[in-house]
């Protein structure tokens, strides 16, 4: 990112005009989704987006989501580039034949010849106080299907460069946003035109002690950790993927060489999730110059739980990957 | 493709040439089936094969309605539906075979047969879901203003999928042109549909509003007729329509599905296949009408043999598609 960037937006304001700009240069890009035109969704996110593009363009749909998701699909095939709005990432559940065994599978089927540009954005993320069912963070489910790309932005800029650039692919992208930080973060974003490209990793912090690799809201974590960790002499190099698949294996790679200590920190579920493909990359790529394991941190392996100070624990915390990674460091 | 030009000798109703040119493309249809069968057979042909035969009069009423431009989604049984909308069977034979020369380069098979350049968005192997492409498919024609239609076919498996009546609503709450065509050949793979669907089938779509007509889907006149008329009035913006077609799948559920009496009789085939065989009642529909003699339609099956003997001939020794084929095309 440029330095001195005057101008901050929120992650919503960010994504809103991602959208407002992508939809100004491309007639054929849409918005379809549940209560996406005159509510702007029940985040606010896309408020403004109907005044602006009017309703053939901005689509309120039927609580539908294989519908309107399956719809999208058929539209990209036929020379349109619609931005489907999933609201919790929880209904991706209902979308998964449309996304899995069609939006992922039928470039390849076809020999080439058919494409899917189309853009799924949708949220992760718990301790919102929502409970079991609109708390989970299902992003692996996305990255295990070829033909899919997963992205995952951490801050207001990153998730404006890649939103356009997702909009741009002739693939399908599965974008998705941490439904705490559309209001509550706020970032440097420029007013001129810039992207970013899918599969380069940001170091958001550098250090010379331990990697933390975080993911989305993980990586606020991960720099909350590398604060604390400073204060006792540990310097922490924080790495953000950015996006999943593609994924930028040689930055994870280099920086736990050049460390020698990694932990991977994301939202998901702990088990068969995102953190063990990326420590299993971490391990593989940089064995020898390893002092320790690569340490998984995802969220607990139970249904994310209504009551606040239980859904609290289910999800890391600057406090216990701080804890962690003094623990890998050997310091006490 | 026929054109309206074609279709002018006879006062307001199809012409003579139109009418043969449906019994051989109707006929291109059972023999093309005739081979898979026997390259099945003959253990050249890998995987599955659900066979078309008996219910050729649909695919053949329904796309000689269409034009080049019009799309087409398609099934699993799904080779009457490609053939007819205009793809050549040499090609067709390549890809049943998995040979690079095939629609997809070998890598869709007969159950994922796509044709990019006659609009044949694909066969498809989930039961039913197809329905949301079509959809958007047609909501793209609406959204470019290309004045192009959308036809769905699926079988009355589909009936059980939730997706139908997602898009059915969505369809009739936005007047997309798409027709919806139901293929009722009475069987759900071994399972009579009597068993599987209650209520009346017409008054599912009647629900939504959408506008529902049945046809004798053994009779290519009438399922032409009826096609005619919604796809006139999908092109002219008045929305949807259901086609609810009855017919006979003549084989089994897939090639080897051989010992079919534990769910039907053979004296039910047999009365289907000599009473009310689509190809035969219009042949003889065509002598009596004095548009062919018995000589023009026995020289047109001569012709179609030699046809589908030379394209299978083509696949049969067209080459696999190379190793280096096999990461390509996972992403455009």
């Amino acid at each position: 990112m440029p330095d001195a960037i005057k101008r901050e937006l929120t992650f919503a304001q960010a994504v809103r005009e991602a959208l407002a700009e992508e939809m100004r240069r491309d007639t054929r890009v849409c918005i379809l989704g549940e209560d996406v035109a005159e509510a702007g969704t029940p985040f606010k996110v896309l408020s403004g987006l109907v005044e602006e593009f009017g309703t053939e363009r901005v689509l309120d749909t039927p609580i539908s989501e294989a519908g309107f998701t399956g719809l999208a699909v058929g539209a990209a095939m036929t020379g349109l580039r619609p931005v489907v709005d999933i609201m919790f990432g929880d209904f991706l559940t209902l979308t998964m034949d449309q996304m899995v065994n069609q939006a992922a599978k039928i470039h390849y089927m076809s020999g080439g010849k058919w494409k899917v540009p189309m853009v799924l954005r949708t949220t992760l993320g718990a301790t919102r106080r929502s409970a079991a069912q609109h708390s989970q963070s299902l992003h692996a489910w996305l990255c295990h299907v070829p033909g899919l790309k997963v992205v995952i932005p951490s801050t207001p800029y990153d998730a404006k460069g890649l939103l356009k650039t997702a909009i741009r692919d002739e693939n399908p992208v599965i974008f998705f946003e941490d439904k705490m930080m559309h209001h509550k973060l706020k970032g440097p974003v420029p007013a001129e035109e810039y992207t970013i490209p899918l599969g380069v990793a940001d170091i958001k912090r550098v250090g010379t002690d331990i990697t933390l690799v975080g993911t989305s809201s993980m990586v606020q974590v991960a720099l909350g950790a590398a604060d604390l960790l400073a204060e006792i002499g540990i310097s922490a190099e924080v790495v953000d993927p950015r996006t999943l698949w593609p994924l930028d294996e040689k930055t994870l790679i280099e920086s736990a060489k050049k460390t020698s200590r990694a932990i991977v920190i994301d939202e998901g579920y702990h088990r068969y999730g995102v953190t063990a493909e990326l420590a299993s990359v971490i391990a593989e790529g940089a064995f020898y110059s390893l002092d320790g394991p690569v340490l998984r941190m995802g969220a607990m392996h139970i249904p994310i739980p209504f009551s606040p100070p239980l859904e609290d624990l289910t999800v890391a915390t600057p406090r216990t990957v701080f804890e962690a990674a003094r623990k890998l460091c050997g310091k006490r | 493709m026929s054109t309206a030009s074609d279709r002018s000798d006879v006062g307001a109703g199809p012409g003579s040439d139109f009418w043969v040119n449906a019994y051989r493309q109707m006929l291109r249809i059972r023999l093309f089936e005739e081979q898979v069968n026997e390259l099945y057979t003959r253990a050249l042909m890998p995987g599955l094969a659900h066979l078309y035969s008996g219910e050729e009069a649909i695919a053949v009423g329904i796309c000689e309605a269409l034009t080049n431009e019009d799309y087409i989604t398609s099934t699993h049984r799904g080779h009457g539906h490609c053939l007819a909308k205009g793809a050549s069977p040499d090609k067709m034979f390549a890809e049943l075979l998995g040979k690079e020369a095939g629609y997809c380069r070998g890598k869709g098979g007969s159950m994922h047969i796509a044709d990019f350049d006659t609009g044949n968005l694909g066969a498809n192997a989930i039961v039913g879901g197809s329905i949301g492409i079509a959809t958007g498919a047609a909501f793209s024609a609406k959204h470019l203003k290309n004045g192009r239609v959308a036809v769905c076919f699926f079988g009355e498996g589909a009936l059980g999928q939730g997706l139908l009546y997602e898009e059915l609503n969505i369809a009739q709450l936005w007047k997309l042109p798409v027709i919806y065509v139901c293929e009722n050949n009475c069987y759900n793979e071994y399972t009579h549909y009597s068993e599987t669907t209650a209520g009346d089938i017409c008054a599912r779509a009647a629900a939504f509003g959408v506008l529902t007509e049945m046809v004798d889907g053994q009779d290519v006149r009438a399922v032409n007729a009826a096609a005619n008329k919604l796809v006139e009035r999908a092109r002219a913006g008045a929305g949807p329509a259901f086609l609810l077609c009855n017919t006979y799948r003549y084989t089994g559920h897939h090639v080897g599905d051989i010992n079919r009496e534990y769910y039907r009789s053979k004296a039910e085939e047999q009365t289907w296949k000599t009473t009310r065989d689509p190809i035969q009642m219009h042949g003889a529909w065509m002598i009596e009408a004095g548009i062919a003699d018995a000589a023009a339609i026995e020289a047109i099956e001569a012709e179609v043999r030699a046809e589908m003997k030379t394209a299978v001939d083509f696949a049969v020794a067209a080459p696999y598609p190379g190793p280096e084929e096999v990461e390509m095309h996972v992403y455009a």
